[in-house]
């Protein structure tokens, strides 16, 4: 049977009630949320019940406005024999952004979280080998985030204004 | 286990059995910036930490500042062998996002561009495999084949290696008739060369005692590991996003996915061997339906988006509307709508995706790229571990690492 879209919704509602959220279809591709101490549950069940079993991407970003979940940790994930993918994300608050590791489950995401660690501080609990991956190791800061501007804010020609967020 | 035991003791010890050996960032054998910090007990590897992160230079970062269309030069320098198929990666990407149309013929012209590319990519990395076992001329006389490809790109876009090539919509002009030309003798000229190619190495007794069974791992375990690409199909997945999801018109094409089975360098090997066969006939299909457009249809290279795509210069000129999108275009004052997106293109060496998020700003709130070799060099440990030092070198080449799109 063809795994689509809504039996996924149907099966992740069914099994976590109004612990996943959010769902929405843009540009194909099934999105939701679930709160961050679910992240494992919900991507075992994935891999296990819903064949799940390729971990795409896993990635950060950060939105500072949204107050107690600033950085949000994206997974995509894709299972191969259905060739369906589904992106979900958990958001945690920045003073105290603690994840449970995917690394357990998929190899693939051993530095994939060490990237996220390396630019959001996101703390991958129980993962092996958390430290910086891309960024020297004396860094003392999270350099994606948004509160690091990229240039010399002297220059008004580089203000927020003149990207459309004044 | 014994190798193991006295792993940890401080180097000088009587007890210690391994040698530390520290191979890169610059080293002759990795071809590229990588470190590996082996212990080795004689020649063989007992274990092995790669550092990676010597040429990051913040794309991420640097993207979340620049218009969509200031992008495209950051992806030229990701997976470097085969930049046209980052850059059109970007375009399919930012098009998709856009939700524009992209004419059948330029779906066409960009399939032969990045099969090019795709080519390109296979023969520099097959070759280097054929270098690091010891044979030096196939690598040598492959080259001058690959000078063939970069023409083609010279006369599309202008430059060879990071191309920047294409524009969201489509190309910045028309291919002329001097790159069919070109794209002509390329396929005249290149099967006789891929087959002399195939003969020096493909049965070749020291070659295959150099790769066969070494560097080797299973479907399931590349998958945990996230390969993708050709690495990902020498372990028998047949996995492709050409096919899996199709873009720019792949599914206009027949063509079939080479898989292997031990997922060994060898198989790699003969994986990219098979695809650049494969990349011939989708060139030639590509080609010939380019050819069946005839009269205003055969003038067509881009599609119809003012907002991204720049007015031809005369129009600047001479009409006000053109004048307005350019301006708004250069100054980056065309607002992105809301959203987010994950779309994938088949690399050179695997998935290259891009996760775009967007605010309704500028610029994109946020843009990750999936960088295939950056994901399956966490492998290599495991590929090399237990084997002979020099196997260890011919397996980093076969997994086709690109050190500027591993660091990003």
């Amino acid at each position: 049977m063809a795994l689509t879209n809504i039996f996924i919704q149907e099966k992740l509602v069914e099994k976590f009630g109004d612990q996943v959220s959010t769902f929405a279809t843009d540009t194909d591709i099934l999105s939701f949320e679930t709160l961050a101490a679910n992240n494992l549950k919900v991507i075992q069940f994935l891999y296990d019940e819903l064949g799940f079993t390729f971990l795409t991407d896993l990635c950060g970003v950060n939105y500072p406005d949204q107050k107690d979940a600033e950085i949000v940790v994206v997974y995509h994930l894709h299972n191969f024999i259905e060739n369906i993918r589904v992106r979900l994300s958990i958001a945690v608050p920045v003073e105290k952004p603690d994840v449970f590791t995917a690394s357990k489950l998929f190899e693939s995401a051993n530095w994939m979280e060490r990237e996220t660690y390396d630019f959001f501080g996101v703390n991958f609990i129980g993962h092996s080998n958390l430290k910086r991956i891309l960024n020297v190791d004396e860094m003392d800061y999270f350099p994606l985030r948004k509160e690091f501007p990229l240039e010399d804010q002297t220059r008004i020609d580089k203000d927020d204004e003149m990207f459309g967020r004044g | 286990m014994e190798a193991h035991k006295n792993i940890d003791l401080p180097q000088g010890s009587i007890e210690k059995r391994t040698t530390t050996l520290n191979i890169g960032p610059t080293h002759p054998a990795t071809h590229g910036v990588f470190q590996n910090i082996m212990e080795i007990d004689g020649e063989r590897v007992v274990s092995s930490e790669q550092t990676v992160g010597f040429i990051h230079r913040a794309f991420e970062k640097l993207a979340e500042h620049r218009n969509l269309y200031q992008i495209t030069p950051i992806t030229d320098r990701l997976n470097y062998c085969s930049s046209p198929i980052n850059n059109m990666g970007w375009h399919i990407t930012c098009e998709r996002f856009l939700k524009v149309e992209i004419p059948k013929r330029v779906d066409y012209l960009r399939v032969i561009i990045m099969e090019l590319a795709r080519i390109s990519d296979h023969l520099i990395c097959n070759s280097i495999v054929g270098v690091d076992t010891g044979a030096y001329t196939g690598f040598l006389y492959v080259m001058q084949y690959r000078e063939l490809i970069y023409e083609i790109y010279e006369e599309v876009c202008g430059s060879r290696l990071t191309t920047n090539i294409g524009r969201i919509g489509g190309f910045e002009r028309n291919f002329t008739n001097t790159a069919f030309t070109k794209l002509e003798k390329f396929l005249n000229e290149y099967p006789k060369v891929l087959k002399e190619f195939e003969s020096l190495f493909t049965r070749n007794r020291i070659f295959m005692e150099r790769t066969q069974g070494t560097g080797g791992i299973t479907a399931a375990r590349a998958m945990n590991y996230g390969f993708t690409g050709p690495n990902l199909r020498a372990a028998g997945v047949d996995y492709d996003v050409r096919v899996a999801n199709p873009y720019s018109s792949y599914q206009d094409f027949d063509f079939t996915i080479p898989v292997g089975t031990t997922g060994d360098n060898y198989d790699r090997f003969l994986v990219r061997n098979a695809e650049m066969w494969q990349s011939l006939s989708i060139i030639k299909q590509a080609y010939e339906k380019v050819q069946s457009f005839k009269g205003a249809a055969a003038e067509i290279f881009h599609a119809d988006v003012p907002e991204y795509y720049l007015p031809k210069k005369e129009d600047v000129y001479n009409n006000m509307e053109a004048l307005i999108w350019h301006f708004k275009i250069i100054m980056g004052e065309v607002h992105l709508p809301k959203g987010q997106i994950y779309s994938a293109v088949e690399g050179g060496n695997g998935e290259l995706g891009f996760y775009l998020v967007s605010d309704g700003g500028r610029t994109p709130f946020r843009l990750h790229f999936r960088r295939p070799c950056f994901i399956y060099y966490q492998a290599y440990p495991e590929l090399i571990t237990g084997g002979m030092l020099s196997d260890a070198v011919v397996t980093m080449s076969s997994l086709n690492l690109i050190a500027g799109e591993l660091d990003a």
